[in-house]
């Protein structure tokens, strides 16, 4: 009688192997990637939205002194970098995937990443330092800007 | 199959909106004139409509998304692929239907 073999995992020939190495496991991390920031973003979007569209008076309610209104909460300030980042990342590798699978010549799907991910940087980078420096009350030349929200001298 | 194409033209559409959120609310850095002058443009009916189709997508990519992950993660998510979807859209005309109401009676109806 004879037994069948277990698979030899770990021994498989080079040109049987799906990934070249080089690479790693780094398709697998976006899949699982892509799938656990998806449900984190849908309580941070569904939460955005409601609380700055639906409550009170909605989007009548939303100027500068409603943005200043929140990031003078680190809760909100937290809440909308959580968003920017993993937004941003789960959206550039979702455009990452359909160049890939879109665009069919090399050079093509290399120049529209170079595009997608200089722009992705772009706007976290920018993101992030409005979040941390934003100040309610500028001041520019020693002039208050109108519009802002300043303690009384 | 068409899910599939959904979820994808979904995702395009969010993320091209989602640079230019990023930049109009970069303007409260700018001045505070500045970014309530451009807010003011989100402002009006035509606006009004465009936010409410955006939020469409938001909540189908949201639901669909949720879908995908029940599929690939729970052991009956592939037998129960079709159904799923049906859910999805059930669950995507309430919930739109229930924003659309108030999003557009308070941005069309004024004060």
């Amino acid at each position: 009688m004879t037994a069948i073999q277990s698979p030899r995992s770990g021994k498989i020939a080079p040109q049987y192997k799906r990934s070249g190495g080089s690479k790693g496991n780094f398709e697998m991390l976006a899949w699982l990637f892509m799938r656990l920031s998806g449900v984190v973003l849908v309580v941070l979007i569904f939460g955005h939205l409601f609380v700055n569209l639906l409550v009170g008076e909605g989007i009548h309610a939303i100027d500068f002194g409603f943005v200043a209104g929140k990031w003078a909460d680190p809760f909100w300030q937290f809440w909308d970098l959580a968003m920017l980042w993993l937004a941003m990342l789960h959206g550039t590798n979702g455009v990452r995937t359909i160049i890939n699978d879109y665009a069919e010549k090399d050079s093509t799907r290399f120049w529209l990443k170079v595009v997608l991910y200089a722009a992705s940087a772009v706007i976290v980078i920018l993101g992030t330092l409005v979040i941390f420096t934003f100040n309610p009350c500028p001041v520019v030349d020693g002039v208050q800007l109108p519009g802002g929200f300043c303690p009384a001298p | 199959m068409w899910s599939w194409v959904g979820h994808r033209i979904t995702g395009v559409v969010i993320f091209f909106f989602l640079l230019v959120h990023v930049l109009d609310t970069s303007l409260v850095r700018v001045s505070p004139e500045a970014y309530t002058a451009v807010i003011g443009a989100y402002k009006n009916p035509l606006m009004a409509l465009g936010e409410t189709a955006l939020v469409a997508a938001i909540i189908f990519h949201a639901f669909n998304g949720l879908r995908v992950i029940a599929v690939d993660f729970w052991k009956k998510g592939a037998k129960y692929q079709r159904q799923m979807l049906w859910v999805v859209l059930a669950l995507w005309l309430v919930v739109f239907a229930g924003f659309a109401i108030r999003h557009l009676s308070l941005a069309l109806g004024g004060h």
